[in-house]
This record gives C-alpha cells, structure tokens and sequence, in this order.
C-alpha cells in the first residue's frame, strides 16, 4: 500500500520563457485534506492540472494514487474526482441524470449506481428533487450536488478547485462538513481556496508564491512559525514578495 | 460503448430540452423552402403596363387586352398624354410605360421603332431588361398572329428549356438551401455545442475524466447527425410533393452525396470549436465564414460564372458549390452519378483534410 496519495518532486511547468510552476516538490498522505494555496497567477492551477493528467510537466517527476504523471495519466483520471471552480454539473439534465452520467463515465458497476444514488439523496436530503432540472436548484444545493458527484466513485483522491466560490458562509460550512465526511473515508483531499479560514481547517496547507512553495505545514506550525495570530496573516507576509503580476 | 450511448442520449437531451433550438432546427428547412420556394422567385410577376395611345384603334385596343390577358401582366390603363404614366412610374404605380405614336398603322406601311416605344425603370437593369422581354414578345406574338411580316423575324429559333421546362425558380433554390441548412445545422450547432461544454467548464470535467475525449466529440456529432438526416428527408419531401421539383436521379446517389457533405460539415464544425473558446465567436465564426460565402459564392443564388476571376477561384474552395453543383445535376437534370464524380472526388478530399486538421487540431489535454 503506498504512503502518499500524491508525491511530487522538482516538478517544473514553462511555457515558452514563462515558468508557470518552479521546481515544486511536495507530498499528500492519504486522507489527509491539503489546502493548496496562493495568490492568482501563482501557479496553482497549472499544478493542479498536471496532478489531474490535463497538462504534462516540463520536467520532475510524480506519482498521484501510485501513478506515474507523466506515462500513467489514463490509471490517475480512473482514481480521482474533480471539481472545478466553475460548477460543473448539466443544468439541462435532471438531478438523477446527473448522477448517472458522471457514475456511467467513471465506471461505477450498473448494479450499485441505482441503490447508491437512492442512498445519495437521503444524505443530502434531495430525494425531493430527483427529477428536478439542476438549473432550478440554489447555488450551494448544486455546490453540494456537484461534490457529491465527483466523490460518486470513491476515488483515491479529489481535487477541489476553489469550491465554495460565491457562496454562502452558511453552505460553506455545511460543504466542509461533508469534505470532512469524505476524508473519514479515506477520501484524500486537496483542495485550492482563497478564504483563509477554510485554510484553518485543513491538515495542512501549502503555499505558492510565484510558482514556488514557500510554506507547507501544519496551519498550527505555520502561524507559530510566523508569530501570528490568523492564516490570513500567513499568507499576507508571503504573498507581499512576490514579483509576478497576474 | 456503453459511456458513449450513454453520452448521445446526453446530447439528444441537450437538444430536447431546449425547445426554441429544436424548433428553428426542425422548422427552419421548411420556413427555407417556403421562402426561397414561393416568395422569393426570380421571376418577374405583376407586370404593371400604363399605356399611353393618342388615338384609340383597333389595333392598339387589341393589343392592349392580349397584353391584359397575360397572367405577368397588368394594365393600369391607357392615357392620352404622357403626364400621368410618368406620374405612376414614379410612385412605383406603373413597372412599364407602352407608348404608340399618334399615326400607329403597322398595316399600312411597316412599322418603325418609332411607332411604338417601351419604356421600362432600369433602376434594377435585370428586371428592366426581363419585363422588355416579355412585353416584346406578347407584342411579336399578336403580329404574327396578325400575318404582319414586318415585324416578325424571318427565322424564329424554337426554345426547348432543358430539365426545367416550366422555368421555374424553385428548381434552383432547392439544392441551393440543402447545402446552406447543412452547414448551419451541423457546423455551427456542433461547434456552439462542443464550445458551450468549455464554457460552463464541463469539459474540463469531462477531459478529467477517464473518458477518451474524441468520445465526447463524436457523441456530440451523433445527433445533428441524425437531425440532419431528418432535415433532408423533409425538404426533399417537401419539394417533391409541395414545390413539385423532381427528384429525378437516383435516390442512392442523392443520398449519399449529401452524407459526405454532412460529414463534411460536421468536421468543420469540430474544427471551428477546438480553434474558438466561446460560444459567441463559434457563432459568428461559422456564420461570418460559412453562411455568407454558401449564399453568395456557391452559386445558390448568383451564377458563379459571371463572378470576377478571383471570385471564381475563391468559391472552389467552398464545399457547398461542389454539394450544390452535383445536386442540381442529380436532382434537377437526372443524371447517373457519374457525371458528379469529380464533385464526389473533390467533397471527399475536402471531408478528409477537414477530418485530419481538426484530429490533429484536437486537444487531447487542455494546454
């Protein structure tokens, strides 16, 4: 059984002269809840999507669930989930259609999808809603619909990307309850964020200035390692030295 | 095989659920038809003729009514001074003036032009020139009923209009609206809906996903594809039974050109979508690209061949000239396939290039 659910090493993107990621080397435990974090145009997104098999690093090297990112990108996007930071279900299919297709695409067997997906709406409490169109849902039902669809599957590991974006700081909490719940699981998380106190509730966080990681640890550690008070305060005194504009 | 059924009902849902699409899809060949079919003909109907005679004879009364007796024309009138005919042309009243001159006797002594003069509003020369005609030849046709030899020409050539003996103008818009619809429906719907996928940012989920991304695009293309399909069965249909335009040469051959041509379109539209990233330039891409160059250089409407050099070189690059130009051949004229091969040789070519520019064109990862 492998350590790390994601275990990079010297891991550089360029494009052309521009080098989006900076020789980043770091690694995920299983089930553990990686906030990854960083100002816009740090490079976050780049490194996200080399992890979810979207783009090939320049150079370095990583394994994500035991794969290879550079020759096994087909066995890594079977392990993983995703969410995007635009919400990304279809809003023309019906709430149980949804949940289909996406089950259908990662090759949930077709004798768990119907009992699972029964299961699924009891949680959410949506059973109500099955037939309903996901365009008429509120913001953050479909925030939490789209996160259950992409943990359907039990992947190895689901990268959220600035999932709570525009919403309530009702539904937030409630969407962390349910990030927790996965990880009880063994769900191991790794998610990007721009609210400083979600970074609080991971177990650890990382954080990109200029494609570079100038910090990674425990939130405790960091904020005693910088004498302050807030993550918000962590990440202020590190993202004032950077260089890059967006 | 089971993702990919299961991504084309996705799609056909796509489509179902938004009805205002589904019906401009369905509905727009048959408003097409009906337009280009009936209210938009070339030829020139609801002639109006003033008539400007001093004297009223017999003969100018009889050449008068065969004139009114003709389903093109209608008289207005006839006037004694020019005044008023000139008054109607202006208003748009009168198409056409006849004007006889006060000592008109083409019996007596043979006829000169002066006699007897058209005047006709050139400020459409096509028009002007096409009610000259006809105006002329119910006048040549009265004079020779009459036996009056001045007028008639000594060796009359007999006309024989081939394949569209009625001369009417449905018989050329039909293939004519087979190539446009094609391209809208399959390269433009196609392209918006592959692109309206990046823009909501489920393609990124899709791409995530262990789904081989060139599933998602031929899923996408199944069902305007199929629509497509529908589309032409219902103009052909239509044009048969409503238009009465012949379907005359080989359902097969007709068939089959017009699936190399959607297949053709349906590349193009893949093309369109992996060069653009939002719906609105897929758009105007396809529309600004596509639409204006089928209408005015495939020879839909304007003959290519009285279009500029370059013009003519420019338009052998547009599929729908190759599309439309088999098609009249097929349809219209009746002839076996073989006389189309080299448009066949040439759509073909052009589906494979499409087809390998925009595999190749086709991002595997979304760098």
């Amino acid at each position: 059984m492998m350590e790390y659910a994601i275990d990079v090493n010297n891991l550089t993107k360029k494009f052309g002269n521009f080098t989006a990621v900076d020789n980043i080397s770091f690694n995920v435990k299983r089930g553990e809840i990686f906030g990854f974090l960083g100002a816009n145009g740090a490079g976050k997104t780049t490194a996200m999507r080399i992890l979810c098999g979207l783009s090939f690093p320049t150079s370095g090297k990583g394994t994500v669930a035991g794969y290879d990112i550079a020759t096994q990108s087909e066995n890594i996007k079977k392990s993983i989930g995703y969410m995007s930071q635009k919400f990304s279900l279809y809003d023309d299919l019906k709430v149980w259609e949804n949940i289909r297709l996406f089950a259908g695409i990662y090759g949930v067997p077709e004798k768990e999808i119907e009992p699972r997906t029964e299961e699924l709406l009891k949680t959410l409490d949506f059973t109500s809603e099955r037939n309903s169109l996901v365009s008429k849902l509120p913001l953050g039902w479909k925030q939490k619909l789209a996160f259950s669809v992409a943990i359907f599957h039990n992947p190895c590991i689901v990268f959220l990307d600035e999932p709570t974006g525009g919403v309530d700081p009702e539904t937030r909490r409630q969407f962390w309850e349910m990030i927790y719940e996965a990880s009880d699981r063994g769900i191991t998380v790794f998610v990007t964020t721009h609210y400083m106190d979600e970074a609080e509730y991971c177990d650890r966080v990382s954080i990109m200035v200029d494609g570079k990681i100038e910090a990674l640890d425990t939130p405790l550690n960091l904020k005693n390692k910088f004498r302050v008070n807030s993550m918000e305060e962590v990440f202020y005194l590190l993202a004032r030295k950077a260089t890059r504009n967006e | 095989m089971k993702v990919f059924l299961a991504f084309v009902k996705k799609e056909f849902f796509h489509i179902f659920r938004d009805p205002r699409t589904l019906l401009i899809l369905l509905g727009m060949p048959v408003v097409q038809i009906i337009l280009f079919g009936f209210a938009l003909s070339v030829e020139i109907n609801n002639i109006n003729v003033a008539i400007i005679a001093p004297e009223r004879t017999e003969t100018i009364r009889q050449i008068t009514n065969k004139i009114a007796a003709n389903r093109y024309f209608t008289v207005t009138g006839i006037y004694d001074s020019e005044d008023k005919p000139a008054e109607l042309m202006r208003r748009e009243k009168a198409n056409v003036i006849l004007r006889f001159n006060h000592d008109f006797n083409p019996f007596v002594r043979p006829v000169s032009e002066t006699q007897m003069q058209i005047i006709t509003n050139a400020s459409n020369p096509n028009t002007a020139v096409q009610e000259t005609m006809y105006l002329q030849s119910v006048i040549n046709d009265y004079f020779r009923e009459k036996q009056v030899s001045s007028v008639t020409p000594t060796i009359s050539p007999v006309v024989r209009y081939l394949y569209n003996p009625g001369m009417q103008s449905a018989f050329n818009f039909v293939p004519g609206i087979l190539g446009l619809l094609m391209i809208i429906i399959c390269t433009m719907m196609t392209s918006v809906s592959i692109v309206r996928e990046k823009e909501t940012g489920t393609m990124e989920e899709l791409l995530v996903s262990p789904v081989k991304p060139i599933n998602i695009i031929l899923a996408k293309m199944v069902p305007y594809f199929a629509l497509s399909c529908v589309n032409l069965v219902t103009i052909l249909l239509i044009s048969r039974f409503v238009l009465n335009v012949p379907v005359s040469g080989s359902i097969f051959a007709i068939f089959g050109i017009s699936l190399i041509y959607i297949i053709l379109a349906l590349a193009l539209g893949m093309l369109i979508s992996s060069i653009v990233k939002t719906q609105v330039a897929a758009m105007l891409i396809s529309a600004m690209s596509l639409m204006l160059p089928v209408i005015i250089l495939s020879g839909m409407i304007f003959p290519i061949e009285s279009a500029p050099e370059f013009f003519r070189w420019l338009s052998c690059i547009i599929p729908a000239r190759w599309y439309i130009a088999a098609m009249r051949k097929l349809m219209i004229e009746g002839l076996p396939i073989t006389y189309v091969i080299k448009e066949i040789v040439i759509l073909c070519g052009m589906a494979i290039t499409l087809i390998s520019i925009s595999l190749l064109k086709f991002k595997n990862r979304l760098e």
